[in-house]
């Protein structure tokens, strides 16, 4: 039932579930806003599709795909689920 | 690690005494330098912490009872002590720093539009126990966006006076002095608790900020619209490549001609005044020792204004970032990150701003990468011997068309030669020595601003004075060491022709070492003065063949075709492309990494990649031939 982060599509709006990476990334992804439980948005990709821009409290956060595929969420808008479980 | 700070004994407590020395602390991005600008104007000083890459700036602030001390720290987002950054932030906070006072008082800077996840940063920094204001900065920008907050109920949450101001407007400010002016009072109340996990502090910091009735502000409409087009897919990269080529283009095409200009202005005065000076050594000493080293410093002035004129402008607007983002997944692939790109671009031009540009990098080893390979990009300096060798040894034939023939390939290859090799050791550095430790890149993209005219001067001042202050003496150095070996060893009392002095024994020692790379001793002693700066070989090389009167009668084009093979010449060029001949260069390198480790290693290899490269062409070339 979870989504990739990068996987989101501009103007979608998901809840953190997960940061699959190490301890100290994720404290440093904290800073910005990203951890368990946050409210992120896609804003826009970059014009050569990477990296994705997010609206995260209230801040534009750009992260690189690699980076964004490591963090999952949950998917919010039922159109979505199906994709989410298939 | 936590902060062992010292408790005031009990004397201090019951009389204030006046704050002397000040610490500036708060999140990157939060406009702490902005406001220290504002606060300490021109009178700041800048250096580096001893043995690490971070820049120290100490700043004075008038105030009515005496001057006060302003420390900027490094902008961090905690005090554990993980990166170059926090540990100098820490060590000056707790007195630890050599050199520098430990504050009395912190000034925390966050950003008033962000509150939520700015207070929560700040927690641990409020919680020093040392007479703080806290300062919402943006102050201005946070009603205009429809946001709102209550600062007195906030210092109630946060037990210290909490003051609304704007660094770029300059507004509010008179609260910094207000507070100082206090003197070390025992704060309030003590109610922050230590916290010092991420999560705690974020809750607290949630709580404290609903407490204070904040209203957080609309998203930036004119930003949203304006990255709609500056990150669009179409527009975006036509809106980067415009401004990129406008920078380039300003920094080659006006920042070059300035620095000629001025070249000819200070060559000229000096030509003037030495009229009014005896002939001899000592008008020798000043003119072509003392005078000329200044001009080589003076000369790369105008280039640096210029380039961190854009810098300054693209910074300070914001769009710095979206460019970053933009040229992030080219430079990826090699290794390095988007905001590698305009310092890198700007190396064209020439690397001393470009590695003094790299400062906008945060990640440290990228930033070495940078710094490390900017200078194998073409500068202009290389232009004078590629043009000479190339119209003196490359025939002229048409390869596509009229317009592009051999010379203008041969140009081109160099340029490709330097970018290629730039791009090799970027990605053997990143995938060895500077490996990063894979922390993600984040990039924040700030609202867009205008920049103002008081922050772009203090900008530029500021550039200007570490370049001619930290650079300038070593150059300044190295072109009085070639003068005195050009003109030692005295011949009855006056300098030698060039051919016997110092540094042309020198070449003839070195002769036999650069002969396989198919150079004679002039082109010898031409390596040896041109180490101040690249062009200067061109000069000694018309005055090594106009004093010999074997060659006297000829143009050097004409005594370089007598004197020098096809291979040897390529051979040349090719050397010039890798060589660090460039002393500015290396003072530069030295004063941005802090340490002559760097330098030095970069020295060695460019050096060393340059012998080997002409040794195999010229090799390769006459057994072609």
């Amino acid at each position: 039932m979870r989504l990739q982060l990068s996987n989101l599509e501009p103007g979608e709006t998901a809840v953190i579930e997960q940061v699959a990476l190490s301890e100290s990334d994720q404290g440093f992804l904290m800073r910005f806003g990203l951890f368990v439980g946050a409210e992120v948005k896609c804003s826009r990709r970059a014009p050569l599709g990477d990296p994705i821009v997010y609206s995260v409290d209230g801040s534009e956060i750009a992260l690189r795909a690699e980076t964004a595929c490591r963090i999952y969420v949950s998917c919010p808008d039922s159109a979505r689920m199906s994709e989410c479980q298939r | 690690m936590k902060l062992v700070l010292p408790t005031p004994d009990s004397s201090t407590v019951n009389q204030p005494q006046r704050i002397r020395t000040v610490a500036l602390i708060g999140p990157p991005n939060s406009g702490k330098s902005t406001l220290f600008n504002r606060l300490t104007n021109l009178r700041q000083k800048v250096g580096n912490y001893p043995g690490i890459t971070v820049e120290q700036r100490t700043g004075t602030m008038a105030s009515p009872g005496g001057d006060i001390t302003l420390i900027d720290l490094p902008g961090v987002y905690s005090l554990n002590p993980h990166s170059d950054d926090e540990r100098v932030a820490v060590s000056v906070l707790s007195g630890g720093m050599n050199g520098v006072p430990q504050p009395e008082a912190v000034l925390v800077v966050i950003d008033a539009t962000n509150l939520g996840r700015h207070l929560t940063l700040a927690v641990p920094m409020i919680a020093l126990n040392l007479p703080t204001l806290v300062l919402l900065n943006m102050g201005d920008l946070l009603p205009k966006r429809g946001g709102s907050i209550d600062a007195v109920k906030l210092a109630g949450e946060l037990g210290t006076p909490v003051a609304l101001v704007s660094a770029t407007e300059g507004t509010g400010l008179d609260a910094v002095h207000t507070f100082l002016e206090q003197g070390d009072e025992p704060r309030q109340t003590a109610i922050l608790p230590i916290l010092q996990d991420l999560p705690h502090c974020r809750k607290w910091a949630a709580q404290a900020v609903r407490q204070a009735d904040y209203r957080a502000p609309l998203p930036p409409i004119w930003t949203r619209r304006l990255d709609d087009i500056v990150l669009h897919k179409l527009w975006g990269p036509l809106v980067f490549i415009g401004v990129v080529g406008t920078v380039f283009q300003t920094v080659f095409g006006l920042g070059q001609p300035l620095s000629n200009l001025l070249q000819s202005l200070l060559t000229g005065f000096g030509q003037k005044s030495g009229l009014l000076l005896s002939n001899g050594l000592f008008r020798s000493l000043l003119l072509d020792g003392i005078w000329k080293g200044v001009s080589a410093v003076l000369v790369f002035l105008p280039q640096i204004l210029v380039l961190f004129l854009f810098i300054g402008l693209l910074e300070d607007s914001g769009y710095l970032a979206r460019a970053a983002l933009i040229a992030d997944r080219t430079m990826h692939g090699v290794g390095l990150n988007g905001k590698a790109f305009i310092p890198l671009l700007s190396a064209y031009a020439c690397a001393v701003p470009a590695i003094m540009a790299s400062r906008t990098i945060e990640n440290k080893r990228d930033r070495l990468a940078t710094i490390l390979i900017a200078p194998l990009m073409t500068c202009s300096a290389r232009l004078p011997i590629y043009t000479l060798l190339i119209a003196t040894f490359v025939p002229e034939r048409p390869v596509v068309g009229v317009l592009f023939g051999t010379r203008a390939l041969a140009m081109l290859l160099l340029y490709v030669l330097g970018f290629v090799t730039a791009i090799g050791t970027a990605k053997l550095l990143k995938s060895s020595v500077l490996k990063s430790t894979a922390a993600p890149f984040v990039l924040e993209l700030p609202e867009y601003r205008w920049p103002t005219l008081h922050s772009i001067t203090l900008r530029l001042l500021d550039r200007a004075r570490v370049f001619l202050h930290q650079a300038g003496t070593i150059i300044l150095l190295v072109s009085l060491i070639v003068w005195a070996l050009t003109n030692l060893p005295l011949h009855q009392g006056q300098p030698p022709e060039l051919e016997r002095s110092a540094i042309a024994h020198l070449g003839h020692f070195v002769e036999p070492a650069i002969r396989p790379l198919g150079f004679n001793w002039k082109i010898g002693v031409g390596l040896l003065t041109s180490v101040v700066a690249r062009e200067v070989i061109v000069g000694t090389l018309g005055t090594l063949y106009g004093s010999d009167p074997a060659t006297q009668a000829m143009s050097l084009q004409i005594a370089l075709q007598h004197d020098l093979t096809f291979s040897g010449a390529m051979a040349l060029l090719v050397f010039f492309a890798f060589a660090m001949q460039c002393t500015s260069t290396l003072a530069v390198v030295r004063r941005e990494t802090n340490s002559w480790k760097w330098p030095v290693i970069q020295f060695l290899y460019m050096t060393g990649l340059a012998v080997v490269a002409a040794l195999i062409v010229n090799h390769a070339l006459s057994v072609l031939n």
